[in-house]
């Protein structure tokens, strides 16, 4: 397995280490007031147009999740309706076969599979980071454990071992999370690992190390903001991945049990209604396109905001 | 090279061996075959653990271990204990399961990586161009969907379709459910129409989410070449467009895709899961759904070693690619 940088150019989000200086346009040469990188890189990204429509998106997706339930009171769990009854001003999506109303369901789905994302996403950066980090900080044989145990992880099949664990635990969303998420540091560890064996030979690690920095200072206060970049655009991308991965877990119905739901679960549950009851099917549908389409863009944005090499818009 | 093989091979024997070790823990821990029976009313705890005893269950984890390691490496893979389904072969679904799943990611995989090479290739070159925008869009759409709504999706158009094809007189052609047995068909042309049936949706599903990753891949790794220092110099030579591109820039453009490939050819063996639930196929997805269900710890770890050699086998291939690509990267 190619756990060499050298053979593994599946860097799709490889950036040049931070510090190189952005370049500067002529607006930036008028306005002489300096400016800090943190404020250059959101400048950036806000002139990223489809990047910031994605932003809103994917804040409506969540304020629709998380704020739905202050607007739409009807309960969840009440199944005093009849079941598939058509949209109608009481139940605008109409409801589901158990008589449950499905705008409540939608809106629990979505706030349930938006934790899942971020919980993935929060938990697979910092474990892959610090496991890349110490890899490729230390060398040596903490090098060759982490590498040879991140190898053993890849080769296990993370869908299969995911369902396992979901069977044997419990099907509650935060399993599934803490699952999903043991599953998906691993690209994030090679990635940042890569990166630290290159930043870890610069002058300013050096001094840092002869100055009498420890390992940890060293990591998180030198190593992390440089590759600052680099990691948000992966852990995007986790975004992204974890929401499909937990939609493709609940369909095969060894992901999310009832009574949590979530996005993958109420497609598993509508989508035989496809033809007669579209509504049912794709409701739940166009929010995964939606959340996972924006993370993207979102991602690709950043990308474009931390790498003005690679930019195609100006700041 | 076939040194280089024998010893790759070998080395991911150790590999194997550990992950064994842990797959066999997990799946030991993930429950207990014979847990649905207790709760069985009317079965005393005698039966329960006469059944435990014949099954060897009251042993302990250890002992289990290395009995089924050395009965594994022997080739005798054991037999399933799930109830319902119990005395299979494990060795023989496992293999059923995997010629089923191999027909149909093995040509969904090949369509994916020549329509995802040729217009991330295409997209590259002619950078800003309407189709680069197309091809982008629609990419960065399939990268975002879930394998499940394409798949539902095609098979309610599949349904759609087949009412058309019905209504004007003639078979249902697009097959929506499972692949009936082969019948003796009477013409080569019918046999073919036929089998295309059968594969059009699933092997689409599949070569439609690959291709979106495939073509990202190769325009970017393309955009990234063709703006190296080396291809200018190939120009400023006075090397035709034509010859640049393919000659200079395509090879080593390749190979990100080769490790995309890499990533996706074994995953897709485990990851056809949804594919083939939609479908109805009973792949290796399917074997894989039934046994978790049935807490069915032989046949999981059969599954879960085929597939785990799968990924070596493809990051082996991988590796070899990237040698025969660039010879910069020499096979040590």
């Amino acid at each position: 397995m190619p756990s060499d940088p050298v053979l593994n150019p599946l860097q799709p989000t490889g950036l040049p280490a931070a510090g190189t200086a952005p370049v500067a346009t002529a607006g930036e040469f008028d306005a002489t007031k300096a400016r800090k990188q943190s404020t250059l890189i959101v400048r950036r990204f806000f002139r990223h147009r489809l990047a910031v429509v994605a932003l809103v998106v994917f804040l409506l997706i969540c304020a629709f999740g998380f704020l739905g339930p202050l607007f739409w009171t009807v309960s969840v769990e009440d199944t005093s309706s009849r079941g598939y009854l058509p949209p109608s001003g009481a139940h605008p999506l109409g409801t589901i076969q158990t008589g449950k109303d499905m705008l409540a369901q939608l809106i629990r789905g979505t706030r349930l599979s938006v934790q899942i994302a971020l919980v993935v996403a929060i938990g697979s950066t910092v474990v892959g980071v610090t496991f890349g980090a110490l890899a490729g900080y230390l060398r040596g044989a903490v090098d060759s454990v982490i590498s040879r145990f991140t190898d053993l992880m890849l080769i296990i099949p993370q869908v299969a071992v995911a369902a396992i664990l979901v069977r044997a635990l419990s099907g509650s969303w935060y399993t599934v999370a803490f699952i999903l998420a043991a599953f998906a540091w691993m690209s994030i560890a090679r990635i940042t690992r890569g990166e630290t064996l290159s930043l870890s030979q610069r002058e300013f690690i050096e001094a840092a190390r002869a100055s009498g920095a420890k390992t940890h200072w060293i990591i998180f206060r030198h190593l992390v903001p440089n590759m600052i970049g680099t990691i948000t655009v992966n852990t995007t991308l986790a975004v992204a991945t974890a929401v499909l991965s937990e939609a493709a877990l609940s369909f095969i119905g060894l992901g999310v049990q009832p009574p949590d739901t979530s996005l993958g679960l109420i497609i598993n549950e509508n989508y035989s209604q496809i033809t007669n009851r579209p509504w049912l099917f794709w409701g739940p549908f166009v929010i995964v396109v939606l959340l996972s389409l924006a993370v993207n863009f979102i991602g690709d944005g950043l990308r474009d905001a931390f790498d003005p090499r690679q930019t195609k818009v100006r700041a | 090279m076939i040194r280089y093989i024998i010893r790759r091979l070998l080395i991911s024997i150790p590999i194997l061996g550990i992950g064994s070790i842990f797959a066999f823990f997990l799946v030991a821990a993930a429950g207990n075959p014979v847990a649905e029976l207790k709760a069985k009313p009317g079965v005393t705890a005698q039966q329960i653990h006469d059944l435990e005893v014949s099954l060897g269950l009251d042993q302990p984890i250890i002992v289990r271990y290395w009995k089924w390691l050395v009965d594994f490496v022997q080739g005798d893979w054991g037999q399933s204990i799930a109830l319902g389904q119990a005395k299979v072969d494990i060795f023989d679904s496992i293999m059923r399961g995997l010629w089923i799943t191999a027909r149909l990611v093995v040509f969904a995989e090949l369509l994916a990586i020549v329509l995802g090479v040729v217009v991330g290739v295409i997209a590259a070159v002619k950078q800003y161009s309407i189709f680069d925008y197309l091809a982008t869009s629609s990419a960065f759409l399939m990268f975002s969907m879930p394998v499940l709504c394409v798949a539902v999706i095609l098979k309610t158009y599949g349904i759609k379709f087949n009412n058309v094809l019905e209504s004007l007189g003639m078979d249902r052609w697009v097959s929506t459910v499972s692949p009936t047995p082969d019948q003796v068909d009477r013409t080569f042309g019918e046999a073919i129409f036929k089998l295309t049936g059968t594969y059009v949706l699933p092997t689409l599903t599949l070569a439609l989410i690959s291709f979106a990753a495939y073509s990202r891949f190769q325009r970017a790794s393309m955009l990234e070449t063709l703006n190296s220092d080396y291809v200018r110099t190939a120009r400023a030579k006075g090397i035709s467009q034509r010859r640049v591109i393919f000659k200079h820039a395509f090879r080593n453009a390749l190979i990100p895709v080769t490790t995309l490939f890499s990533i996706n050819a074994a995953a897709l063996f485990s990851g056809a899961i949804v594919t083939e639930t939609v479908f109805g196929w009973k792949g290796m997805g399917n074997l894989l759904v039934q046994s978790i269900r049935t807490f069915d710890p032989y046949m999981l770890m059969g599954w879960l070693m085929v597939t785990a050699a799968l990924v070596i086998v493809f990051n082996l291939v991988a590796d070899i690619m990237y040698g025969i690509l660039d010879p910069r990267i020499r096979l040590a």
